[in-house]
């Protein structure tokens, strides 16, 4: 639960940000390049519909910037940020997007969850040729020479969970997934990973997000009798399957790419909610690498800083591992110049367990330089019916789709599309 | 058969979802005029309530469901003073400059409707402040019936029976207490129940704090069923407002019929087609019958029934 005391320290943080830009703007506005301070801009969800994922993203990226700052900054210089809450609304995140490019002249922007959100902003992003991480686990596909999306995609994901449990369950698969472009796209993935596994997709049903009550689609799910589900429910409303499904008695095992990473379900439901649902991540805080439980670890650092907040997702992590990718970038580039640190982050950055807790002892995850992409070290994780989590695989899997499929090359060519499977699988139509 | 049984489940399911939904919005709306936009926050406030006795205080599950009703209760109790009926700030005004400040919300659709959205607004951003983004919640008790291949849950299935005994408490309180008498009464012409001696103000609070008290009941039932987010309400609020057009103004005739027609279009097409067509038939009905029926179903009955008075 994010405390009384964090709320207030939060709004009187965006109170002097704003404050700030008033007095920036009669400061006839100093550029930030070539002065002895680097801007980073922060938007991610505080309030508003996506906040529930969106605060550990938030907070994840301040820790990497506080941990470098303390460290003497990037290349001596230390980081300020810009970081208002954009309360999970499009329309604000274009405005505060707009702002922090051409009044706050940030170096480097973080922003949004969703994919919609990013669609949104993307064209101001283009338009002004803004260096951009985006760090959600997506349905991937975006091949954009300003945009580095680093979180897993669809393919990554379902790659790592779907495997597995045709090889544990069987071969009769059954998606449910949200009625919007993440699901359908999702499942269109699950499809083309049937296919490519020797899996057959016996039933599928799209769920309008406003959806909260699903005693219909378990009736569907018993009727068709898969070996096991992939679910690609998203957001609160949603949330709501799992112990609907629980308590009607249905017991199949069931893979995932949004469920326990990213919303906590496994900590906020009541057993056995979550029992036999395994999640294809990049990361979670239960995840036993060395970096990340040792004393002083990832969720030991990240849980001093933030003794009140209620988890670590999957998105957190990718937040801050790729604030070290940045430095990482710049120290290379000797500059902030976006267009020079681009090209170091196109050099082919890649980090150790240190700064990516997601890899294990003696292992990295790569940016490709090619799609902006990076090879994640991937887990399958294990709800049992206490809601342990246990990881029962884990492997490398780079991001095939860009780099096979389509062709994405952004070192040698500028692009700003994003691809979908459709274009390219007859079996995902 | 067994195909049977799953429409049927589905039906009682979808009838007590949609029934207990509309009741509070339909009492308070059919009495007072006022219609609630910040419903599915006092829902909220039950289910909230509700889920922090049983998991914070480890009170009972039954216990905890009456906080739930009587946090709900208090809630709608003080909200009816302080910004319906207005009578807090008008004492507060006579006293520093000797009139009144504000005019009661009864009656006034488009203006309850502001002022009731803005409430809505500050109790989800001051629950998110107060208690996060989310609250761990209860499991859902009783287990499921178990058929051929298929499973219902026991507990969604018995709601059918709690929302159908909600709607005879209605019926008893509205028909059969001195304050059903009241109430009628003020519907039916408010100047002269005043003149006659109904204190009209009094029976707006009353039927107020009953209208939160049952949308605390919603959320205190449905509480071990749904995710514990301060949005949580937005997922009853279609369902409500469709029961309500729908039904028309009768409170108790209107919301069972409404709840009967809905719950087996809703359970027919979420069971042959699927979730999203259910959802699709539900509003379409909706559009359906603002256009034939404006006044809903309650309002076409008694519209037949004054033509036959007309007629002998």
């Amino acid at each position: 639960m994010t405390g009384r005391s964090v709320g207030r320290r939060e709004f009187l943080a965006s109170g002097a940000a704003v404050a700030g830009t008033a007095l920036a703007g009669c400061a006839a506005g100093g550029s930030s390049s070539g002065s002895d301070t680097i801007k980073i801009g922060v938007l991610e969800d505080r309030s508003g519909n996506f906040a529930l994922v969106g605060a550990p993203k938030h907070k994840a990226t301040m820790l990497a910037i506080e941990e470098i700052n303390e460290a003497g900054g990037i290349d001596g210089k230390q980081i300020e940020t810009f970081a208002p809450d954009p309360q999970s609304d499009n329309q604000r995140y274009q405005e505060l997007t707009r702002r922090a490019i051409d009044q706050e002249e940030v170096d480097v922007l973080w922003a949004g969850y969703s994919s919609a959100t990013r669609e949104a902003i993307r064209p101001i992003i283009d338009r002004e040729d803004q260096l951009y991480f985006y760090t959600t686990q997506y349905e991937g596909g975006v091949c954009d020479k300003n945009v580095f999306a680093v979180g897993p995609t669809a393919r990554q994901q379902l790659g790592s969970v779907l495997p597995y449990l045709v090889e544990e369950y069987g071969t009769q698969i059954y998606t449910i997934a949200a009625d919007y472009n993440f699901g359908q796209l999702s499942a269109d993935w699950v499809k083309v990973l049937a296919d490519e596994n020797g899996a057959e997709v016996v039933g599928e049903e799209f769920i309008p997000l406003s959806n909260s009550q699903f005693g219909s689609t378990i009736n569907r799910i018993q009727e068709a009798d898969p070996d096991f589900v992939m679910s690609m429910l998203v957001g609160a409303n949603h949330t709501s399957f799992y112990e609907q499904k629980a308590s009607a008695g249905l017991e199949v095992p069931i893979g995932t790419s949004t469920a326990m990473a990213q919303g906590y379900e496994h900590r906020r439901l009541d057993p056995p909610a979550m029992a036999n649902i395994y999640a294809g991540v990049n990361y979670m805080e239960e995840i036993p690498t060395e970096s990340n439980t040792k004393e002083g670890g990832f969720v030991d650092r990240y849980y001093e800083m933030y003794p009140d907040a209620p988890y670590l997702n999957e998105e957190a992590q990718t937040n801050y591992f790729s604030v070290y990718m940045y430095k990482q970038a710049v120290e290379q580039a000797g500059t902030t110049d976006q267009a020079e640190v681009r090209a170091a982050l196109e050099s082919g950055i890649s980090l150790g367990p240190e700064h990516a807790p997601e890899a294990p002892a003696g292992g990295s995850i790569e940016l490709d330089p090619a799609t902006h992409h990076v090879d994640h070290h991937m887990w399958v994780m294990r709800a049992d019916g206490e809601h342990n989590v246990e990881a029962v695989a884990d492997r490398k899997i780079p991001e095939k789709f860009l780099t096979d499929t389509v062709g994405c090359d952004l070192a040698s060519e500028d692009e700003e599309t994003q691809y979908t499977p459709q274009d390219y699988f007859p079996e995902a139509g | 058969m067994v195909n049977g049984l799953n429409l049927l489940f589905q039906f009682l399911d979808s009838f007590a979802f949609i029934v207990l939904a509309a009741v509070g919005l339909a009492i308070i709306f059919g009495i007072m005029g006022v219609i609630n936009l910040a419903h599915g926050e006092f829902i909220m406030v039950g289910a909230y309530a509700t889920t922090l006795v049983n998991v914070r205080l480890g009170l009972p599950l039954p216990v905890a469901m009456l906080a739930g009703v009587l946090a709900a209760t208090l809630f709608g109790l003080v909200v009816e003073r302080v910004v319906i009926s207005g009578s807090v700030p008008n004492a507060i005004g006579r006293r520093l400059v000797g009139r009144d400040v504000v005019e009661p919300l009864y009656d006034r659709l488009a203006d309850s409707m502001v002022a009731t959205w803005g409430l809505s607004l500050i109790m989800v951003q001051g629950v998110r402040i107060l208690l996060g983004n989310s609250l761990d919640q209860i499991g859902t008790p009783l287990g499921n019936l178990a058929y051929g291949g298929f499973s219902y849950s026991t507990y969604r299935v018995l709601l059918a029976g709690v929302a159908v005994a909600v709607l005879a408490f209605a019926y008893y309180l509205f028909t059969r207490t001195d304050y059903g008498m009241r109430a009628r009464a003020t519907i039916q012409s408010e100047h002269t129940a005043r003149a006659l001696g109904v204190d009209t103000e009094r029976t707006y609070m009353t039927t107020f704090a009953v209208g939160s008290g049952l949308a605390g009941l919603t959320g205190a039932l449905y509480a071990p069923t749904i995710t514990m987010v301060p949005t949580l309400g937005g997922s009853f609020l279609v369902e409500a407002f469709v029961a309500v057009v729908v039904g028309g103004s009768g409170v108790v005739l209107g919301t069972l019929l409404a709840g009967g027609l809905l719950g087996s279009i809703n359970a027919l097409f979420s069971n042959l087609i699927g979730t999203f067509f259910g959802r699709i038939a539900l509003l379409a009905t909706a559009i359906v019958m603002l256009r034939f029926l404006p006044d809903g179903i309650t309002g076409y009955v008694e519209h037949v029934r004054d033509r036959r008075r007309e007629g002998t």
